[in-house]
């Protein structure tokens, strides 16, 4: 498998941000989930991030609420989670799961660890996970060589923020805003000094994420960031198509292209 | 300190065993924030002066413990009631919040939110908020504001805002989802008034410490009223607040059995209940590890339970230590068992409980078959105005002349 760092080394050689893509595996269905991010990875994605649908998802505002109970109540299981990521890797883009904590505590972090590499997927991104309470996942990343993808937040403090990036592997995903998932009409003046901030404690690539949703919220924030992350845009444009398939994914491939020309024109700091 | 307590990083029984801190990093300045200024607060004479007089002065603490003769003869041991639910707003919960809120206030904060179940800790909420002149906005899962219309009512009069919470299982586990997303959002000026001993580090120590009167007053009480400790404490458990408030003044003293009656619903074997230890597994829920009620893959099983302040599938992470030390044990009572209970506390001794609390009325009744003689110390955690409507429709009762 490949470090997602790969990814952000080859979009940085071409003077560009990354785009890293969200969707829940399961939504609309498993096969649907699979043919989507294969259609987003086609359309420019650097980086993908499958969600592991979970029942209690405090991070998430109600687009990704709703594409992860849809998931759960057409019977996703984590094993679907590990097809999914299987079936999105072998395109070569790399490839984490993010998830909350418990469904991996619940499989055994161990077992989780070895079953995802074997997937040839990249590694994890833990919302509701820090590295100080991760010793489990750290050791079993390492054992396994998977990026291991903590989050730093508007909020935290440098003491916080040197902690968590040192504790990273592949990148580091900056929370744009203070608050949940969701596409929002304008972005954070929070993400810049975060980013910056963050950038003094490491070398790593910084992603940003929450609430980017479009080609020119994406080149500002790639003007100033290593990654733009976007998941409840991409989620929305499923939603929006609801029972066609077909314009589903011609939603998805023109978000991604327009999101993918968005990072490439960032005027790069 | 009791040895039963948390580590410095919120870790009972042990570090990595349960407890701890499972929460967005957004999330983490705020709980070390909130840490810092309890922890200061606690040793400050004026903070610990102003927060018990309120307690007396305000909420009517300490409660009595009473002495229930004809229920004791019912039981065939002597049982002792704290009676909790003669407090301000009729239930443990006032303890929480006033402490809670009083907190909110030395950090300079100007809003609460607040997750409810019953609605209890939501009118507590709304309670101490007006009282201390705070905003207070109450999230309340949709099938919750259903079956505790005058809670919401209560509520609403006292000034809060209650906004129904119509996402997951619609109950108290999703109205705690949504209370945090609010707080990840207004964390700069917002406190999280947390309903009971569980979440993620400091809530279960600190909640725990504004409850603990419970429990030390009950101990002295006991030694006044009887001469001598009782020989076991009871307590029904949702979170685990009132139930922790109590255990917490006897832990050390080990010759005290302790019980804690979780919420068995249509019977445990049904699977639909909220027997959280008794049934659950190891997991993370909210912030916290302890027991879950939780599938194969870790996606959290909606609970069953007439009583919508017992109706959540985790517990507080000190009861999961406490059980799995055995210093506590936890079984659960069903639907049926405390509605008896309930009606039977109201025919001999003339007490209508919540039914939350009629659980620890119904599981004691049960422990005393082999504790005959014994005297059984029960935490009565509220009363049961807030139920009459399930009370209503489960013994058919409001029609005037029909057959009692
Ligand atoms: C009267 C009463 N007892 C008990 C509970 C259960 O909560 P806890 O387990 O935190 O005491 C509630 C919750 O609403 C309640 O209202």
């Amino acid at each position: 498998m490949t470090s997602s760092s790969a990814a952000f080394a080859k979009a940085r050689a071409e003077n560009r941000a990354a785009l890293v893509g969200y969707l829940p595996a399961g939504f609309p269905d498993v096969d649907g989930s699979i043919a989507a991010l294969r259609a987003m990875v086609d359309a420019g994605c650097d980086v993908i991030e499958i969600g592991l649908p979970y029942s209690d998802p405090v991070m998430d505002g109600p687009t990704i609420q709703a594409a992860a109970q849809q998931a759960l109540e057409g019977g996703v299981r984590t094993a679907d989670v590990l097809r999914t990521v299987e079936a999105v890797a072998a395109t070569g883009t790399p490839t984490l799961v993010m998830t909350y904590w418990n469904p991996v505590e619940r499989y055994g972090v161990e077992r989780f660890a070895a079953d995802l590499a074997s997937a040839g997927g990249a590694g994890l991104i833990t919302p509701d996970l820090t590295p100080d309470f991760a010793p489990e996942w750290i050791a079993a990343a390492d054992q396994h060589d998977l990026d291991k993808v903590f989050l730093v937040a508007p909020s935290s403090t440098d003491e916080r923020i040197a902690m968590t990036t040192a504790a990273c592997r592949g990148f580091v995903y900056a929370t744009a805003v203070m608050g949940v998932t969701g596409a929002r009409t304008s972005t954070s003046d929070l993400a810049g000094p975060l980013v910056s901030r963050t950038k003094a404690t490491t070398t790593l690539p910084v992603g940003v994420g929450l609430g980017v949703s479009n080609g020119a919220q994406a080149a500002e924030v790639a003007s100033y960031a290593d990654g733009v992350i976007v998941g409840s845009a991409f989620v929305r444009a499923l939603l929006d198509n609801a029972g066609d398939r077909a314009a589903g994914l011609a939603a998805l491939t023109a978000l991604t292209e327009d999101l993918a020309a968005g990072v490439a024109g960032g005027v790069r700091a | 300190m009791s040895t039963y307590g948390a580590d410095d990083f919120g870790w009972f029984g042990g570090v990595g065993a349960f407890g701890g801190r499972f929460m967005p990093e957004a999330l983490i300045a705020a709980l070390d924030e909130l840490d810092i200024a309890w922890q200061k607060a606690m040793v400050d004479p004026a903070f610990v002066a102003e927060f018990e007089g309120l307690l007396q002065n305000y909420a009517g603490v300490p409660s009595m413990l009473y002495d229930a003769h004809r229920l004791s003869e019912h039981a065939g041991a002597r049982i002792l009631l704290k009676r909790e639910d003669l407090n301000h707003t009729g239930a443990h919960k006032i303890r929480n919040v006033l402490g809670q809120a009083l907190l909110t206030k030395r950090m300079g904060k100007t809003r609460v939110i607040a997750e409810t179940g019953a609605g209890q800790h939501g009118v507590a909420s709304a309670t101490a908020a007006a009282y201390l002149g705070l905003d207070c906005t109450v999230y309340m899962g949709e099938v919750d504001t259903e079956r505790q219309a005058l809670n919401v009512a209560r509520m609403q009069l006292l000034g809060a805002e209650v906004i129904p919470v119509k996402s997951g299982s619609r109950t108290l586990k999703d109205a705690i989802n949504e209370a945090l997303r609010d707080w990840v959002a207004s964390v700069d000026h917002t406190a999280y008034l947390f309903g009971t001993a569980a979440g993620p580090h400091p809530f279960p120590s600190l909640v725990l410490s504004f409850v603990r009167g419970i429990g030390d007053e009950a101990r002295q009480q006991c030694l006044d009223l009887t001469g001598r400790l009782p020989d076991a404490i009871t307590a029904c458990v949702g979170g685990g607040s009132n139930a922790i408030g109590l255990f917490a003044g006897f832990l050390d003293d080990a010759d005290v059995d302790i019980y804690g009656f979780e919420a068995g619903g249509d019977g445990v074997e049904t699977g639909r209940h909220a027997a959280t230890i008794f049934a659950g597994s190891i997991g993370v829920l909210h912030g916290a590890r302890t027991f879950v009620l939780q599938d194969e893959d870790g996606q959290t099983i909606e609970s069953h339970s007439i009583s919508a302040g017992l109706d959540y599938p985790g517990v507080g992470p000190q009861h999961a230590a406490l059980a799995q030390a055995r210093r506590a044990t936890y079984l659960p009572v069903t639907d049926a068992e405390a509605m008896d209970a309930m009606a039977l506390l109201a025919r001999t001794e003339g007490i209508i409980p919540a039914i939350e609390s009629a659980h620890a009325v119904a599981g004691t009744l049960k422990v005393a078959k082999e504790r005959q003689g014994e005297t059984l110390l029960i935490n009565l955690s509220g009363r049961g105005d807030k139920d009459m409507g399930t009370a209503l429709e489960y013994f058919h009762l409001g029609t005037a002349g029909a057959a009692k």
